[in-house]
């Protein structure tokens, strides 16, 4: 177990830049999610931890050591691959038992460690199998037992659950959760599934064009988003953003109009000049409220999905913007009807031109108080 | 309709009579050996198509020659040690030409291409004061030295091939697990590319075990030839009077060994063939 | 779901302008090994792994290629190697009361011309005999893998032996050839294939076809395996004659692969010589280059001369090469 600190990590292939300026301090035992589109470098990454690939410039540290070329198995750390890369010829044992027999372990250690990591993953009946005479549940917890028998400082986790299916990625998810409360080791873990990473991480990075755009722990980045990247990655449905006109209100906020919903003052500091200012307006599904409208006022109901605990509404705003509205179900709506919407305003978030988040007025307080949050 | 099913049944019979002379193009020579290498002296100059009695003594009479038996033997020695090099070398290198990125790779490739494209007579008279400084002219050594020629070039071509297909993560595992390249090479890769050292170990055997000039230049005593010198050689005291029963016998025996290699692995060898081709 | 939009699923050019270390492969391995301990170890491990190779490659190849040339230039012959005087280019062309030396040698160019028209009779034939058995190996019937397997029988069969069996088959007194011919009435009197000067280069060139389609035929029939079967579908929905459809599609689908078969059986013509030596040993009307080289060096005794002969059929082929791999690097270009 060990702690793992990035500074200014960069990495680039001939001239681009995959991993560009990356800080982040994990701390030892701590479940880490790197998380973001596809493209987004949380793989590189990952990989640069691992010392599959070289860092251009920055340091990496295990532990207070920097360990820029150091190979992977002096970091320390094992890894659970996105294809499991099993060694198909070998059996589950001799899978397990590779990396410790290389490290030249006394022979009765490694069939102790082997055993031993065996009885945690549940695979004690397979150890003469062959990887092919495997679930892909199974394949998966051997993968795992491999990167853990040599009881690594960390684990690092490349998309593990992308080739299981919907039903057993669930499973194997809680079992990788238990098996950090188990273990306490530090876990990294890439995903570009937001829901894996919500509900794994101790604390998610999100990552967008080789930088971090926020760090944080799941409600954090849910509930403050600091960025309009951010807040349209974390959540699903996807959060709802509409145009709206801006003008800052003293110390109450700022007053916005948002053509359909009407004017509303949000608790958030607005720097700009007295001008009125064009902003978006951020609103989660659930923090929507639909109303009945008369006739043909407010928002055209496109589509209702049900489905059984809740439902969604589909609208569509005069300016042909898309809106997703998240009731309790059944929806007493149908396709056709017309609808107000309304929101808490404490619940709204604000994103200027860059997509920054604006600040919460009484801004001390809010003020997320963990880990350093790198903005771009 | 009927004259379209006329036409479907003239197109049927006419492909069945494509593969009817195809397959006897094919085999009809070695067929014809075999015929010819069952008759009686006697009856050798009559033409007859048919196996009409067995008679064996033209297989009685070859083994029988020790040059022969020592023929096969210099055959087997040679062709098994060019297999076993040509593998040992060609692995290595196809892992470091497959699997490693590095400055002057290509330029390797291309050499090894380069000289799988020698003529042979090109390097004759170099290779054989070659083969004399190293004393082993007139031995089954030099022939196994001088086949590295063309069995290395394809052996490496060929397991670059297969040795690239092999996905990156199993390499990377290895990597975390600590494997060394050489322990990557020999515990990881090896045993998955069995399948592909066996086909090329088949077609450099093959190829071996069929090569003449070399053999004929750098043997010169009975006892040293190889299979297709051997059977090059055998002669009768004029051109009119060769020995053909024996001739035809000695072909059949040294032929059939190849000709159930190939009929067993032939999907092998057809993917070794068109991986080396391919590629190229 | 969500593992459909693993970035895996992607195509290539959607994320080709950046990594998540997951490029096109050829690129991502190619940057993931920059400068870190593992990248470094791979690299010499690399090397150490290849210098065998490359020292068996420069003993029986590099080096004897530099003495055959060095020796071509010298009056080396087989039994004083070492004794050899350097004479300039005297084995290729030199004055001295006439013109003499392999340029001047009726003989050598005859052989030139041997070879190269052995190299395009044969090859032409191999080529069309080739597609025509790997099309009927596509189609699919009963038998299919037996007939496949008996067309590798030739190629498997070594040179030598089957250059004996034709000359049995191809004998003029009791052939079956010529047994077959006058029975079918084609001919009079029994043809004297390998030694008459007309026909002897046929009888080569038959036992070659022969040998070799197979190869030529595999090569084709894996690249019509590979063949997208949609738009045969689709001619024959349309109703297009199987000709043209041959003519217009698979024709120029296969033809890459052709081309590859035909350099390969090229460069192996152009070096023929274990099938000739067989069938009609050192005879001027086969004569090849190889042949003419090896005789000079071997027979005559001559090194210096045969080593002139040697390097001139290196440097023919070395064009061939060459030509061949300018244009499949220029094939290839957009697939590397």
């Amino acid at each position: 177990m060990a702690s793992v600190t990035l500074e200014r990590v960069n990495k680039r292939f001939g001239s681009t830049r995959v991993i560009e300026d990356v800080s982040l301090d994990i701390s030892d035992g701590e479940f880490v999610v790197f998380v973001g589109p596809s493209g987004c470098g949380k793989s590189t990454l990952l990989r640069l931890i691992a010392g599959l690939e070289s860092i251009t410039h920055g340091d990496l540290m295990i532990d207070g050591t920097r360990v820029n070329h150091l190979t992977p198995p002096e970091r320390g750390i094992g890894m659970v691959f996105q294809s499991y890369a099993l060694y198909p010829h070998m059996s589950v044992y001799d899978n397990i038992a590779f990396g410790l027999k290389l490290a030249k372990s006394d022979r009765q250690t490694v069939d102790e460690r082997v055993r031993q990591t065996a009885k945690i993953l549940q695979l004690d009946g397979l150890l003469d199998r062959l990887p092919k005479a495997l679930s892909g549940g199974q394949r998966q917890r051997v993968a795992i037992g491999r990167a853990m028998a040599r009881e690594p400082r960390i684990l690092l986790f490349d998309e593990p659950l992308s080739n299981l299916d919907a039903a057993l990625r669930v499973q194997t998810r809680n079992e990788i959760a238990h098996l950090h409360a188990r273990l306490g080791a530090t876990m990294i873990y890439v995903t570009h599934d937001q829901v894996e990473a919500m509900t794994l991480a101790d604390r998610i990075v999100v990552l967008n064009e080789g930088h971090v755009e926020q760090t944080g722990s799941p409600r954090e980045l849910y509930e403050q988003p600091m960025s309009r990247f951010v807040a349209g990655f974390i959540g699903s449905p996807k959060m709802n953003f509409l145009t709206a006109l801006a003008r800052a209100e003293g110390d109450a906020g700022c007053r916005i109009s948002i053509p359909g919903i009407g004017e509303h003052v949000l608790p958030r500091r607005l720097l700009a000049s007295e001008r009125e200012t064009r902003l978006t307006l951020g609103v989660r599904p659930e923090h929507l409220t639909p109303t009945a409208a008369a006739g043909d006022a407010g928002f055209n109901i496109l589509n209702v999905e049900y489905l059984g605990s809740e439902a969604y509404l589909y609208l569509e705003t005069p300016e042909g913007e898309a809106l997703v509205c998240r009731t309790e179900a059944p929806a007493p709506f149908v396709r056709g009807d017309h609808v107000t919407l309304d929101f808490a305003p404490h619940r709204a978030h604000l994103f200027d031109h860059d997509g920054r988040a604006l600040p919460p007025v009484h801004d001390a307080g809010t003020e997320p108080a963990t880990a350093p949050t790198t903005f771009s | 309709m009927t004259l379209r099913m006329l036409k479907a049944v003239v197109l049927k019979i006419g492909f069945w009579a494509l593969v009817g002379v195809l397959m006897l193009y094919a085999i009809f020579p070695f067929y014809y050996a075999v015929v010819t290498s069952l008759k009686p002296s006697s009856e050798l100059f009559e033409v007859s198509y048919w196996i009409d009695d067995l008679d064996f003594s033209n297989y009685v009479a070859v083994p029988s020659q020790p040059a022969f038996l020592a023929a096969i033997r210099n055959s087997v020695i040679v062709a098994v040690s060019v297999v076993i090099i040509a593998l040992l070398l060609g692995l290595t290198a196809a892992w470091a030409l497959g699997r490693v990125r590095f400055r002057g790779r290509t330029t390797v490739m291309m050499l090894v291409l380069g000289v799988s494209m020698f003529p042979q007579v090109a390097v004759l008279s170099g290779l054989f004061e070659v083969i004399r400084t190293l004393d082993l002219y007139n031995s089954p050594g030099g022939l196994i030295l001088s086949y590295t020629i063309f069995t290395l070039p394809f052996t490496v071509w060929i397991l670059t091939t297969f040795m690239r297909q092999l996905p990156d993560e199993l390499e990377e595992a290895a990597i975390v697990d600590g494997a060394s390249p050489w322990v990557t090479l020999t515990k990881v890769f090896m045993p998955l590319l069995w399948p592909a050292m066996a086909t090329t170990g088949l077609l450099a055997f093959i190829a071996a075990w069929n090569e003449f000039l070399f053999a004929l230049t750098f043997t010169l005593t009975d006892t040293q030839r190889t299979v297709p010198v051997a059977i090059a050689l055998i002669s009768g005291g004029s051109q009119y009077e060769l020995p053909w029963g024996p001739i035809m016998a000695a072909s059949v025996i040294v032929t059939v060994p190849l000709v159930v290699l190939v009929v067993i692995f032939q999907r092998r060898i057809v993917s070794g063939l068109t991986a080396g081709a391919v590629k190229g | 779901m969500a593992a459909r939009e693993s970035h895996d699923a992607l195509p290539d050019n959607a994320r080709h302008s950046r990594s998540d270390g997951r490029l096109k492969r050829s690129a991502k391995a190619w940057h993931r090994e920059r400068g870190t301990r593992v990248r470094r170890q791979r690299v010499r491990a690399a090397w150490l792994f290849l210098t065998p190779m490359l020292i068996v490659l420069a003993a029986v190849a590099g080096w004897p290629l530099i003495r055959t040339f060095w020796f071509s230039l010298t009056d080396a012959s087989l039994s004083s190697l070492d004794g050899a005087q350097f004479i300039g280019v005297e084995n290729y062309l030199v004055f001295d009361d006439g013109w003499y030396g392999i340029l001047a040698d009726p003989l050598w160019w005859q052989s030139v011309w041997n070879t190269l028209y052995f190299t395009l009779v044969s090859v032409s034939l191999e080529a069309v005999l080739g597609v025509i058995v790997a099309l009927v190996l596509n189609a699919r019937f009963r038998g299919r893998t037996l007939v496949r397997a008996a067309m590798l029988i030739p190629w498997a069969i070594p040179t030598v032996v089957s250059a004996r069996i034709w000359a049995w088959m191809l004998n003029d007194q009791f052939g079956i050839i010529n047994h077959m011919l006058l029975g079918l009435g084609l001919i009079d009197a029994p043809l004297s294939w390998t030694a008459d000067a007309s026909l002897s280069m046929w009888a080569v060139i038959m036992v070659d076809v022969w040998k070799a389609t197979p190869f030529v035929a595999l090569l084709v029939l894996a690249a019509l395996q590979m063949l997208p079967s949609d738009c045969y579908e689709a001619a024959r929905v349309d109703g297009i004659h199987p000709v043209r459809v041959f003519f217009r599609v698979t024709l120029p689908l296969i033809t890459p692969a052709l081309l590859v078969a035909v350099i390969f059986r090229a460069l192996d013509a152009l070096r023929v010589f274990d099938v000739i030596y067989v069938l009609t040993s050192n005879a001027a009307s086969t004569m090849t280059m190889s042949i003419y080289a090896r005789q000079q060096l071997v027979e005559f005794q001559d090194v210096g001369y045969g080593s002139a002969a040697s390097t001139l059929l290196f440097m023919i082929i070395a064009l061939v090469t060459v030509v061949y791999l300018y244009l499949g690097r220029r094939q290839l270009g957009g697939g590397q």
